[in-house]
């Protein structure tokens, strides 16, 4: 069994490994590159604990292949926040306790990150949608969503201030 | 096992068709990847399609839409012209899963799965999708309801997959409609899934209806008696009541760690009757 | 170090810090994923473990073959029982020993069997398909009545029921009989107008926290080295790991990760003595990191139970007698939470005749561990319907009713103490007066009150407060920070120093670095270790009141501490410039040296913590889902030192409960195997399943704590089952009495 090689993006740089054919995207970013903001649940796309974007699309990295992030653009937690400035999100998940244990908490910033790139003005109801497939057994989800709504109406503000 | 990245129709065929040990298609994974994870499966080789033109497209054709096996679900619910024409399916693709998932899941990756829970099938069998398959003897094309044969098993021959799902057009004043139970809001596996699909004529009077069962039975039903029950009335409460005893006595259901038999039973025809008056009101707007 | 008792015994109740909401210091490396969980850690020349699991709900082992296993290459070790060596008393640690590695028979589907250590992930998957293992299977049982009949398959020869007199002649699978109470329960119910009596079951479920139990092992072979684990106990995790190995425990350090969710779950053993083993064995690191699917089979989920409450009262809604029979069964050994169930059961009723009667049970499932408040969820379930239905039949608003028969200070407890002030009535007016209360209900929709009630732990706990030359302050502490404990520590040091928050910092320390600690539970680490944190600052200022001293060469008691200076204490103590904790640690090297404070108490004192919560919901009567409208929770906190942290107790506590309520059940299919040992099918609540969760934090100081601290964790899991379950009743006009009220059940109780 060979390994295959993969050239990808990841959080702007250009990356390559090698990895085995049945390795998930997971298995590499956490294994193999050692990134390992982002988590493993349950491996089978159920708790949402590994979410990334791929291409700019929201995924779960426990259901793609390695081998599938060939030429494509892969976003994780580590590439959040711009050197020492945190995104206007997790600033928010701070002052909000959006978070208690936190091993969830990668997974829904990556995870409102793209509701917000696509709908800055979501509904608590929209909101709690498109979070369904990410798991949080300590916060019961109040704080959360207070904290990706809050963050929508910051940003939105900030764009009307700008324009 | 090996993975491969074919980039044509032919040569994915040609890969499956050579493939001495077990061989599996890859499109959105999400089925795949679970079953390789738990130990169950054990392919020989994996033949991801996403480099297949042919199969990452939505396009129009002959008033309808064809849609290639690698499009996601998330992909389809932004397709304006889609959502437009076919609510009901794009609805039932968008409830595979989470948000993650819809962005890889696809609707023939569904299909090909062959779980008689599968969301988006029973909206495909109520609009009388085609598929179009392809293998080493050529191309031919059938009802969406034919391919699946039980829990798990396709009927496709050696080397054969499927290339893409065939929406057709619809005359004005149609439209469709899918509703599933799930104890929770979102995450679960249906328990039970009904799609509706009707045409109304000018006077409100539905002159044509398809309806598919799924959850209830080792594959997804067409249930015949449910659109009889449906074709020729207002869709008026008595004529849903019937579709949904329709369904409920087509209704075939196992007990499992989601449902017992009285229960699928019942809600069979709860959601039939939900689905066919959503399918009703959609169609009036599109008269 | 016997804490101090020459301070203030009324708690404080005006603070500067405490009570505040700052950012918590482990904060940002959670929201940008540098902070290091249980899998998040490698070393070089690190092996994957992986353990082979029973297969069947119960079967002797006839013979283990790893001689391929250990032949594959890549392979380093193979550990079996015969790896255990060290005998162990009867009781919880020879349990644990035939826990993590079955001995001669196996008694669940998923109990470890046997483990390898390999170089890859796919080596280690290899070698597990090589090991042979010949079962005879044998009949099982995993239902708890089921368990206690005559004919049950019995899961341990030996076993003799104890707290039964004269002790039965027959082995069973019955473990203990409890029982608590005082009065004639008898002699009461023959006074009553109105009795109601009724069953109830619950199933089992578990703690569902979102990270896999993981563990890097780093030991050689004289024992010695390192343990890296996610968990809720380090030094739990070492006691263990050397009990089991026969390791002297100064030579293993064990630190404690970031940990992805314990709730109880995390205070015990599984793979870690394993991957202990597997280190010293092949004489490389071994990490272990358990799969989702492993994670429910083979840790430790909580009880499922059987009750029986009766209840009666006189018409003018006085409670004259209250009886209950708790049956749990706590897998395949002794331990369930039953004993704990049958006293916390009518802890929150002031009661002349009360009795509760527990059954600890074995059957064939995982070797069950704490979850939240255990045992109380389920026996507090089962009372407060009954307390609904009696106030329902005697006309009376339930929560007036409750208020009626609460206990209160002076109460003589159900379970034994007499309560000193407590916050159950307090709660339960401020639900009457509650806005969600008096809101109006819609059709199908229903209102349902509950309370609850947790003891709360105190324990022991070390703490260590050191002044760096700038001033600004570390404190080590060995209690994993589960719930924000960090924060709260770094409010109470701050409060009592008197410098910013932001001069605190507070990191959890491994094994070898600071004093003991027990495992972080029972809602003790805020009480125990802001305790402990609180005396370790007050010695801290004694000795910086020292070096003042000598600074200004005055007497001692000439110098007083305030607002994180020391001063002159009075006029003739002379004219003194106020030096600042920075100036006084800056001159540390030629007043004495370092200045520190430490504590290593057995923290005493923990104040019970009562709760009231309101929930509505939303029937769909066609098809049996229930939606929760609006939920409240009510609680006592005692002080809150971090309030933000306080109502995330109360959230997340409730919403286990409501899953526990509506969709949460272990499911054995006839094989006895377990059917939903994933998220798909073991349900959790999702975001969009839920509103807001509305909190309301009340305060009557525990007058154990200088600031008046009252656990929190745990009580906010106690009342759902109960408020979600009456206000189903309710919405339905059915009296139901099975958890979990899934779509199925309850359209079939509707027909």
């Amino acid at each position: 069994m060979s390994q295959i090689h993969v050239t990808t993006t990841i959080n702007g740089d250009t990356t390559e490994y090698l990895c085995n054919p049945e390795d998930t995207l997971l298995d590499v970013l956490r294994d193999t590159l050692r990134m390992t903001g982002t988590k493993e649940g349950c491996g089978t796309g159920d708790c949402g604990a590994c979410s990334v974007t791929v291409d700019g699309r929201l995924v779960c990295s426990c259901l793609m292949l390695g081998a599938e992030a060939e030429g494509k653009s892969v976003e994780t937690i580590e590439g959040m926040a711009d050197g020492e400035e945190l995104h206007p999100l997790q600033t928010k998940f701070l002052e909000h306790a959006a978070l208690q244990c936190g091993i969830c908490t990668p997974g829904f910033l990556v995870a409102a990150k793209s509701l917000l790139e696509r709908n800055p003005d979501p509904t608590e109801e929209e909101t709690r949608y498109w979070l369904a497939g990410n798991l949080c057994r300590c916060t019961g989800y109040d704080k959360i969503i207070r904290a990706v709504l809050d963050t929508a109406a910051e940003m939105r503000q900030e764009k009307s201030n700008a324009a | 096992m090996r993975y491969e990245a074919p980039e044509t129709t032919a040569d994915a065929v040609a890969l499956l068709t050579g493939e001495q040990g077990i061989a599996r298609v890859l499109a959105g994974g999400t089925d795949l990847l679970v079953q390789l994870k738990s130990g169950r499966l054990e392919p020989d080789l994996v033949v991801d399609v996403k480099k297949i033109d042919a199969m990452r497209s939505i396009t129009a054709e002959d008033g309808g839409f064809r849609i290639g096996a690698g499009v996601s679900s998330a992909e389809m619910s932004e397709h304006d012209g889609l959502c437009a024409m076919w609510p009901g399916v794009v609805e039932a693709a968008a409830l595979i899963g989470s948000t993650q998932v819809q962005g890889r899941a696809t609707m023939v990756g569904n299909l090909c799965n062959a779980s008689p829970a599968a969301d988006s099938v029973p909206a495909m069998v109520a609009a009388g999708a085609t598929i179009r398959i392809v293998g080493p003897n050529g191309s031919r094309d059938i009802p969406v309801e034919n391919l699946n044969s039980g829990p798990g098993k396709t009927t496709l021959a050696k080397g054969e997959l499927v290339e893409s799902v065939y929406l057709p057009a619809r005359p004005a004043g149609s439209s469709d409609a899918y509703l599933r139970f799930i104890p929770r809001t979102e995450m679960d596996i249906a328990v039970v899934g009904v799609g509706v699909s009707l045409t109304l004529d000018g006077s409100g009077t539905c002159t044509a209806a398809r309806v598919g069962l799924g959850a209830v039975a080792p594959t997804v039903l067409l249930v015949e008696d449910a659109a009889k029950a449906l074709i020729g009335t207002k869709c008026d409460e008595a004529a849903l009541d019937a579709a949904a005893a329709a369904c409920s006595a087509a209704a075939n259901p196992i007990d499992d760690k989601r449902g017992t038999v009285d229960y699928r039973i019942k809600v069979a025809g709860v959601l039939t009757r939900r689905a066919a008056a959503i399918a009703r009101d959609r169609a009036e707007a599109n008269a | 170090m016997p804490l101090d008792s020459d301070q203030d015994t009324k708690p404080r109740t005006s603070f500067k810090y405490v009570g505040t909401r700052p950012i918590r210091p482990d904060g940002l490396e959670k929201v940008t994923g540098k902070a290091k969980f249980g899998a998040d850690t490698f070393a070089t020349g690190m092996l994957h473990g992986l353990i082979l699991r029973s297969p069947h709900a119960h079967a002797r082992i006839k013979s283990i073959d790893t001689s391929k296993a250990a032949a594959l290459p890549g392979v380093k070790a193979v550990v079996t029982a015969d790896d255990f060596k060290i005998e162990q008393e009867p009781g919880e640690m020879a349990n644990v020993r035939a826990n993590i590695m079955a001995r001669g028979k196996v008694l669940y589907d998923g109990h470890a069997v046997a483990a390898v250590a390999a170089v890859s992930k796919s080596v280690a998957r290899a070698a597990l398909k090589l090991i042979k293992v010949d079962y005879e299977v044998l009949p099982h049982v995993t239902d708890v009545d089921e368990a206690m009949a005559d004919d049950a398959p019995l899961l341990h020869e030996g076993m003799i029921t104890e707290g039964v007199e004269p002790a039965p002649t027959k082995p069973s699978n019955i473990a203990t009989r409890y029982e608590f109470g005082h009065g004639d329960v008898d002699a009461g119910f023959a006074k009553a107008d109105v009795i109601v009596e009724r069953e109830f079951k619950t199933a089992a479920t578990h703690q569902g926290y979102i990270e896999p139990h993981a563990c890097l092992a780093n030991l050689s072979s004289d024992g010695s080295g390192d343990i890296w684990v996610c968990t809720q106990g380090h030094f739990m995790i070492r006691d263990s790991v050397c009990s089991l190995l026969g390791i002297d425990f100064s030579k293993v350090r064990v630190q404690s990760s970031e940990i992805g969710g314990g709730f109880g779950g995390k205070t015990t053993v599984f793979i870690e003595p394993v991957a202990a083993a597997l280190s010293i064995k092949s004489g490389h690191p071994v990490k272990i990191v358990m799969s989702r699917e492993e994670v429910f089979r083979a840790t430790g989920p909580t009880a499922s139970s059987s009750s029986r409450i009766k209840i009666g009262a006189t018409k003018d809604g006085r409670i004259v007698a209250a009886d209950g029979l708790f049956k749990y069964q706590g897998g395949a050994f002794p331990g369930s939470p039953v004993e704990f169930g049958a006293m916390a059961a009518f802890a929150c009723y002031d009661l002349e005749n009360v009795r509760a009667v527990g059954y600890d049970v074995v059957t064939n499932r995982p070797k069950q561990a704490a979850y939240r408040a255990p045992g109380a969820p389920m026996a507090c379930y089962a009372v407060d319907n009954v307390i609904q239905e009696l106030a329902d039949k005697l006309g009376m608003d339930g929560i007036d009713f409750r208020l009626k028969n609460a206990a209160d200070a002076g109460t003589k407890s159900s379970y034994g103490p007499v309560y000193p002030a407590i916050g159950l009535k307090t709660t339960l007016e401020a639900a009457k007066k509650h806005p969600h209360y008096s809101a109006p209900i819609g059709a199908n929709q229903g209102r349902g009150v509950a309370c609850g009630f947790w003891f709360n732990f105190g324990g022991q706990t070390s703490v260590s407060l050191n002044i760096s030359p700038d001033g600004t302050v570390n404190l080590t502490t060995g209690t994993p920070d589960i719930g924000g404990s960090r924060s709260s520590y770094c409010l109470m040091a701050a409060e009592e120093l008197g410098i910013p928050y932001e001069h605190v910092r507070a990191s959890i320390v491994d094994t070898g670095v600071i004093g003991y600690n027990d495992v972080t539970d029972g809602s003790r680490v805020t009480f125990a270790g802001g305790l402990a944190t609180i005396n370790a600052a007050r010695n801290a200022i004694k000795e910086m009141c020292s070096r003042a001293a000598q600074m200004w060469g005055i007497d001692v008691e000439a110098v007083k501490w305030e607002d994180g200076y020391a001063k002159p204490s009075g006029a003739n103590a002379g004219d003194h410039e106020p030096l600042s904790l920075a100036q006084i640690a800056a001159d540390a090297p030629n007043t004495g040296g370092p200045i520190a404070g430490h504590v290593e108490c057995n923290a005493d004192g923990a104040g019970v913590s009562f709760a009231t919560h309101i929930c509505d919901v939303e029937v769909d009567r066609e098809t049996g889902r229930t939606s929760i409208k609006r939920y409240t929770v009510l609680q006592d906190a005692g002080k809150a030192v971090h309030p933000s942290y306080v109502e995330g107790q109360y959230q997340g506590g409730a919403v286990q409960g409501i899953g526990w309520a509506l969709n949460e059940e272990y499911i054995y299919n006839d094989k006895g195997l377990l059917d939903n040992a994933g998220f798909l099918d073991y349900r959790i609540p999702v975001a969009s399943d839920l509103p807001m969760i509305d909190t309301q934090i009340l305060e009557i100081p525990n007058p154990g704590h200088p600031y008046g601290v009252r656990g929190v964790g745990e009580t906010s899991i106690v009342p759902p089952l109960a408020a979600v379950s009456i206000a189903v009743s309710k919405a339905v006009g059915v009296q139901l009495s099975e958890l979990p009220i899934s779509p199925p059940k309850l359209l079939k109780a509707l027909s």
